[in-house]
């Protein structure tokens, strides 16, 4: 009786209405990268058939961006309701910019709204950036009048400031970052199953006792308790002998795992109920990926032999933990355990054990990163939590936009292009060809979207005379005369989803954004990231 | 039968339709539009979508899906969808807002797409896609499927296939596109019922979630899930707080929340939290809106080729775009071959590996958990002898005594033909039995 009365008096302690608004996106980003998003204050100028921008801009405001900004000297026409979901037949005549704001407001109370509408040339875009706001981000959409882009780049350069442009006519489009530097990531978001981290090739002391205990007389455990056995464990146990009779050394090429597994797989009981052993055989399907020499990936060497040629830079807590991590392995020749240990057939109090052996282990390695951060210039006041993270996931940080590169010219990046061509012509037809045609075609310059095509390839060619001639450049340039500088709807939704993607990605400083074009066709419904 | 091909050319007048073009099918009559370049308007498009079916993060496409057609002047649009609209949809599902929490989405979508843009006719169904028979979808020149579960997506797909193969003329075959997402990924495939690879054929890239066994939940739990589940299937069994279990009523899954911190602890295991629970009972899957807005539009981008003919479609050729925004942006794009043993769409019954040893039971149990069926109430019949039946009740007592006996003992042989049914799928599926060898 009295357990029924505590449960009906029982208050909900459920989420908030925001968190529960949230909900989905929440389980990606987190809180920290909503904090991001709610704190943003984005710039679209929009220009063109105006759409893709909008688009763009819809997707955010769902998210709960903090606040935008649209910057558009049109009005409303009768072909602005043929391509513009926000707006309607009552907006003919009155501003774009302000009706657009309006009716993108209307999809979430709590974002902050404003528009300019008279934004039509460099000048005027020039006041508007001269005014005290700042931006976190601005968006801007081909084709812009002229001395424009140079107003906008300026102000990217001059605040730091990321900048997208975005082109969107016909069946293709395509947009471009600019970062104000090079753009490191911790919070990658790796797949689940690359972050397994076990170690079985240099255990700890705390590990191999464990390991020694539970193993010390296998063969007389009960089917329960060997059938019980975690799989790290189990391969710990098997390695070791294999070590014993292999004079020191572990199993390391594709024929010594092969056979190795082969133990594991006489050692597994046949002879109780159930006729095998599943921990057995998930140690079995382990050894391929799992007993392997700890290595540095490419993407953490580019951070270890980054050099600074920005003092400011060198002074953020992403460098300082880099060099503090730089340390610890140059010391130890390993990377910080990560900490995490997957779900494996195991008791529970066995598995609770093996699993703080391994996070202990973390903490201390964590201890040690911190310890040397705290004796860098500029460490003293970085959180636990930004190490902790950064050796969880020290194996996926990435940069993007390295300046420590130097890109390769236009001219080198369509040698390749047509030359990886030529070999995909070679392999078949379900090799995909460039896309770098698109992007050419779609960059040349603005006030021509009435162009035909053959002026179209006439102006790619001077540019890039190794396209003369090229049938592809040849077929997009008769799709985009065709367009005739108009927008699809369905190919601006497609890459207004594309942008918002990495606007979320650049803000929350989560997932990884492009590096640094992304083209679009939307006839053969696929995409190509180039470093241009 | 005929078999309908898009449009391969690439130029063409500036996106009107070509009167001489091919088309996908006869009754698609594409009027010329006098109003927006850019743009073509169309007459007698039916399309049917499901806006969402709660619980797994499709919700978002049936929005963007509409918002896209009617931008793309398709004139009469039918959708169907019989959830209702909740707070947490209000983060993608752009047509709905606070005021709209517990309204019927279909309604509610349809008539602001219809005040929004001139000219465009929305019909909502506030009901399950399973209501409506074959002759309703007849009257549709093309389908685009929104959907939130695998089960949906074969029914509708199996529809449109015994559709297409039933007709006399390629009127009968309606495209069938299909889009999904989760987080940052995403799919749109397009579909030729008959034809191209069927969603029956691409079953094994969807294969069902190794499931916890259930001793680890009873006995030896290692993770918070393991917990969560403990509580949410045992416990809420044993106990019974609520006559029903509501997975949206914050009552009940704080319940479920609170047991499964109380065994957490008991266990030493970490991590429970509200919304770890709510996420693991109602198999939770994240959704942005900028990945539905980039899956619908793909899908309605092809929609709008198959209608126009103004470029090549997916569907003949590359029939898949995988897209992924997790670490860059990577799309693959790729045709997916039709499966000529697939249990619907193809010509030939598929092998079915069994020892004739193994009961009948453990025999339907099986075809829950293969990839190639992933059928939960099948019944099973061979060349006249009816095996098992689930329904009526009659059938079903008479021929229960079946499921203890052995494949054998039922006088079932090597090579034997099967037709498997289940109430999901208005279609037979059919299997020869290939016995493995003796293992004793």
């Amino acid at each position: 009786m009295t357990e029924e009365l505590e449960q009906t008096t029982l208050i909900p302690q459920g989420p908030s209405d925001k968190e529960k608004k949230y909900d989905r996106q929440l389980r990606l980003w987190a809180a920290s990268g909503q904090a991001a998003l709610e704190s943003a204050n984005l710039l679209l100028i929009n220009s063109g058939a105006g759409t893709v921008g909008i688009e763009t801009l819809k997707n955010l405001v769902l998210p709960g961006i903090g606040k935008f900004t649209i910057a558009d000297g049109a009005v409303v026409q009768d072909v602005d309701l043929g391509v513009n979901f926000f707006l309607d037949e009552s907006c003919l005549g009155k501003s774009r910019a302000q009706c657009c704001t309006e009716l993108l407001l209307e999809l979430n109370p709590e974002v902050d709204g404003v528009w300019n509408s008279t934004v039509t040339d460099a000048t005027s875009l020039q006041e508007l950036l001269n005014a005290p706001e700042t931006f976190t981000m601005i968006m801007y959409s081909h084709p812009l009048q002229p001395g424009m882009l140079e107003a906008i780049e300026a102000y990217g350069r001059q605040h730091r400031t990321p900048l997208i442009a975005i082109h969107s006519v016909g069946f293709y489009s395509y947009f471009r970052i600019t970062l104000p530097g090079t753009f490191p990531t911790v919070d990658t978001h790796p797949d689940q199953t690359a972050t397994t981290d076990l170690r079985l090739l240099s255990p700890w002391p705390e590990l191999s006792e464990f390991a020694n205990e539970m193993t010390k007389d296998i063969d007389n455990l009960d089917h329960h308790d060997h059938g019980h056995i975690p799989m790290v464990v189990i391969l710990l146990y098997y390695l070791d002998i294999w070590k014993k009779e292999h004079g020191g050394a572990y199993p390391t090429s594709y024929g010594e795992k092969t056979e190795f597994r082969q133990l594991i797989s006489k050692a597994t009981r046949r002879d109780n109920p159930e006729g095998g052993e599943e921990n057995f055989d998930e140690a079995f399907a382990a050894v391929m990926q799992h007993v392997t020499l700890p290595s540095v990936p490419s993407s953490l060497k580019q951070v270890f032999d980054y050099e600074h040629k920005d003092e400011q830079d060198s002074k953020s807590s992403f460098w300082i933990i880099a060099e503090a991590l730089k340390q610890f392995y140059t010391e130890n020749q390993r990377l910080p355990v990560a900490g995490g240990l997957p779900d494996m057939k195991a008791q529970s109090s066995v598995y609770i054990k093996l699993q703080n052996i391994y996070k202990d282990k973390a903490r201390q390695d964590v201890n040690d990163v911190l310890s040397r951060v705290r004796k860098i210039s500029g460490g003293e006041n970085i959180d636990l939590e930004e190490v902790e993270l950064f050796c969880k996931n020290a194996r996926f940080v990435k940069l993007i936009n390295n300046t420590g590169e130097a890109p390769p010219s236009m001219e080198q990046i369509i040698e390749r292009e047509l030359s990886n061509d030529e070999i995909a012509a070679i392999a078949g037809p379900e090799m995909p060809t460039s896309l770098i045609p698109i992007y050419l075609a779609l960059s040349v310059p603005s006030q021509s979207s009435v162009a035909s095509a053959d002026e179209i390839v006439t102006a790619v060619c001077q540019k890039a005379p190794a396209l003369e001639g090229n049938e592809r450049l040849t077929q997009v340039a008769q799709e985009l005369a065709r367009a005739a500088g108009g927008e699809l709807h369905n190919i601006s939704a497609v890459t207004g989803g594309m942008v918002a993607q990495e606007v979320i990605k650049i803000i929350t400083n989560q997932y990884v954004p492009i590096d640094n074009t992304c083209v679009f066709d939307g006839i053969e419904s696929r995409c190509q990231v180039l470093r241009l | 039968m005929e078999v309908p091909r898009a449009n391969q050319t690439h130029a063409g007048p500036v996106y009107k339709p070509r009167s001489g073009g091919r088309r996908i099918s006869g009754p698609i009559r594409a009027v010329q539009d006098s109003g927006h370049v850019c743009h073509t308007s169309h007459r007698y498009f039916l399309l049917e979508t499901e806006t969402n079916g709660g619980g797994s993060g499709a919700g978002g496409l049936g929005c963007e899906i509409l918002k896209n057609l009617a931008m793309s002047k398709f004139k009469d649009i039918h959708v169907i969808d019989m959830d209702t609209i909740d707070i947490s949809n209000l983060n993608r599902q752009f047509l709905f807002r606070k005021s709209d929490v517990g309204k019927f989405k279909a309604e509610v979508a349809a008539k602001f797409v219809e005040q929004r843009v001139k000219g465009v006719k929305i019909t909502a169904h506030n009901k399950r896609i399973q209501d409506f028979d074959d002759e309703f979808y007849k009257q549709f020149q093309l389908v685009i499927c929104g959907l939130d579960s695998i089960e949906a997506r074969r029914w509708i797909n199996a529809m449109l296939v015994s559709i297409a193969e039933e007709s006399e003329d390629p009127d009968g075959v309606k495209p069938l596109i299909d889009g999904g997402t989760e987080g940052f990924k995403g799919q749109a495939r397009v579909i030729f019922p008959s034809f191209t690879s069927c969603i029956e054929c691409q079953l094994d890239m969807h294969a069902p979630r190794a499931a916890v066994p259930l001793c680890t939940i009873a006995s030896i739990p290692r993770q918070p899930e393991h917990c969560v589940e403990w509580a949410h299937v045992i416990a809420w069994e044993q106990e019974k707080p609520f006559p029903k279990l509501d997975k949206d009523d914050p009552e009940h899954v704080t319940w479920i929340y609170q047991k499964a911190l109380k065994r957490a602890e008991e266990f030493n295991i970490p991590g429970i939290t509200y919304s770890l629970t709510q996420g693991t009972i109602k198999n939770i899957i994240p959704a942005i809106a900028s990945t539905n807005a980039i899956i619908a539009a793909a899908c309605c981008n092809e929609a709008f080729k198959i209608a126009t003919t103004t470029a090549t479609c997916l569907g003949f050729e590359n029939n898949y775009m995988m897209y992924s925004g997790n670490d860059s942006i990577y799309t693959y794009t790729f045709k997916h071959e039709k499966k000529e043993d697939c249990p619907v769409c193809g010509r030939e019954a598929r092998p079915l590996d069994v020892d004739p040893n193994m009961t009948l039971q453990d025999l339907l149990d099986s075809f829950a958990v293969r990839p190639e069926a992933q059928l939960k109430k099948p019944s099973i019949r061979a060349e006249g002898k009816t095996l098992y039946m689930q329904v009526p009740q009659s059938l079903e007592e008479q021929t229960r005594p079946n499921l203890n006996k052995s494949l054998k003992d039922l006088g079932l042989e090597n090579g034997q033909e099967v037709v498997v049914t289940d109430p999901a799928f208005p279609l037979e599926f059919n299997f020869f039995f290939r016995f493995k060898a003796e293992s004793s």
